[in-house]
């Protein structure tokens, strides 16, 4: 186990640290301290290695994240885990816009709240949120799962591709072209191993599903109101 | 991009501190925006005086010279402290528009930052730390005060493009974000007689909340009108006599982060600005809804 003082050492210093772990492991373990809110910590990641930062960050915590293990104690600020590809990040408290954007794979825990955007444009990546989430959530978003055991807000999954969208609580209002779909095994199953890996004990029969109607892929003159 | 803070006191005893942990969370904020920076700090009120604060457009003005003449024309004890290209000017309560007259009709040099009870407002092109060095803001004592790290978007760099703006008697406004139909609400305004001296966005949103208030909103419902009348991204934050308040437009896509203590309530653009508040990790911390008004008053 290696601590490593942001606030003494810098930024460019821990990132370089551990983005040369790609190569030879020769750290499993990381602890970050004195984070204060700063932005960019742990970002382009290439290892299997458990990176744990003690705070609170700022901008793009995580981002580009391959393979590694991420937990912060702490909440996070906007852009957490943008573009990840694989790994599994877990976020103590909550996490303010655009968490998980664009992601292509791997897991993002959050365990208080998300804000606006989770979840916008993801391209494979899985998002658990144990709270809420934030108005415009999965806009576009074309594979990946996003689970909500709490509420969304307005407009989830305008203009959605093909992502699965799965809430537990109420949502505000859902965006064009995305509807209540029915749940099926298959849904089930996957919902039970993201709730289990995401260390949440909500019941997956509890949740709805919402995906894309499929309207407005192609122009259509008569989806012409919805776009 | 722009940073913005805003600090309230519940703590009296934090009071002589309050200039000193404001710098400190606008300079953490210098990397949002380079181009000015702003305070406006609320001090003791005295009973039956007004004050004014003003700035010299041509540089470094002769505060002496202008205190003399004030005196001559209204035949009233009146005094002028000078703070750099700024200063505050005391007068009698009955006095204060009659100085705002005088001031705008033989002292066209000198601007009116802002006027009340225990508002001062301070601002000038350059970093954070600079401007608020130059003020002296660090020894400030207070009860709250909001600031500004400019990224200049819509109008000019220079003191007038600056933030806070005042919108009324102790009120005043600075703002994250940009406006997109200030030129129409500008010729609006103007022609129902509120006065814009800037070519900036923001100027234009303060005159709005100033004109709502006017014709008879409180601060809450002019924050709330704004919502449907202003046109843009903001995230603003509003000090008063009594107190402060955070709106951000229903979008939200400019940051925000509120923190709440037994001893205060804090703002930052970011979390970085609000790190080094005392016993920040024990503070309840959370990101302001979109399109809902918040406030505090003492």
């Amino acid at each position: 186990m290696l601590s490593y003082d942001l606030a003494a050492e810098g930024l460019r210093g821990l990132n370089e640290a551990l983005q040369a772990q790609s190569a030879d492991i020769n750290q499993a373990h990381w602890d970050v301290i004195n984070p204060k809110g700063s932005h960019a910590i742990a970002v382009g990641l290439d290892a299997p290695i458990d990176v744990t930062v003690h705070g609170s960050t700022g901008y793009y915590c995580g981002g580009m994240n391959k393979q590694a293990n991420i937990r912060v104690k702490g909440s996070v600020g906007p852009g957490v885990c943008e573009n990840m590809m694989s790994g599994k990040v877990v976020i103590e408290g909550d996490a303010s816009q655009y968490a998980g954007a664009t992601g292509h794979g791997g897991l993002l825990v959050i365990k208080g709240n998300a804000s606006s955007r989770c979840g916008i444009s993801m391209k494979g990546i899985n998002i658990v949120v144990h709270g809420n989430i934030g108005h415009m959530s999965a806009f576009m978003a074309q594979a990946g799962n996003l689970v909500v055991c709490g509420d969304a807000g307005d407009a989830l999954g305008d203009s959605l591709y093909e992502a699965h969208l799965f809430v537990r609580g109420s949502v505000k209002s859902l965006g064009a072209d995305c509807v209540e779909k029915e749940i099926r095994p298959e849904h089930i199953a996957v919902l039970s191993d993201l709730l289990a890996q995401a260390e949440s004990d909500a019941k997956p029969k509890e949740f709805k599903r919402y995906g894309s109607a499929r309207k407005l892929y192609n122009f259509d003159v008569d989806s012409n109101t919805s776009y | 991009m722009c940073g913005i803070v805003g600090l309230f006191l519940k703590d009296k005893a934090l009071e002589p501190k309050l200039g000193e942990m404001l710098s400190g969370m606008l300079i953490t904020m210098t990397d949002r925006g380079p181009d000015s920076a702003g305070i406006a700090i609320y001090g003791q009120a005295q009973k039956g005086r007004k004050k004014l604060t003003v700035q010299s457009g041509g540089g470094l003005a002769d505060y002496a010279s202008l205190q003399s003449d004030l005196a001559t024309f209204l035949g009233s004890e009146i005094k002028v402290t000078a703070n750099d290209t700024h200063a505050v000017i005391d007068v009698a309560e009955d006095q204060a528009q009659e100085l705002r007259e005088l001031l705008s009709e033989k002292h066209v040099d000198i601007r009116v930052m802002s006027q009340g009870e225990s508002i001062e407002i301070y601002k000038e092109v350059g970093l954070p730390g600079e401007v608020l060095e130059r003020f002296h803001v660090p020894s400030m004592a207070g009860s709250h005060g909001i600031g500004h790290t400019r990224m200049a978007t819509e109008s000019a760099v220079t003191t007038d493009g600056a933030h806070p703006y005042s919108t009324g008697p102790d009120q005043c406004l600075v703002h994250n974000g940009s406006l997109s139909n200030h030129n129409a609400l500008r010729r609006k305004l103007t022609r129902n007689g509120i006065k814009i001296e800037s070519e900036n966005d923001t100027e234009v949103g303060a005159a709005y909340l100033t004109w709502k208030m006017l014709q008879g909103d409180s601060l809450r419902e002019a924050l709330e009108s704004s919502l449907k009348d202003l046109d843009g991204f903001f995230t603003f934050v509003v000090g008063t006599k009594d107190g402060f308040g955070v709106l951000r437009d229903p979008i939200a896509c400019k940051p925000a982060v509120l923190a709440e203590t037994d001893q205060f309530v804090a703002f930052g653009s970011e979390y970085r600005a609000l790190v080094n508040l005392p016993s920040i990790e024990d503070a309840r911390v959370w990101e302001p809804e979109p399109a809902t008004v918040y406030f505090w008053s003492h």
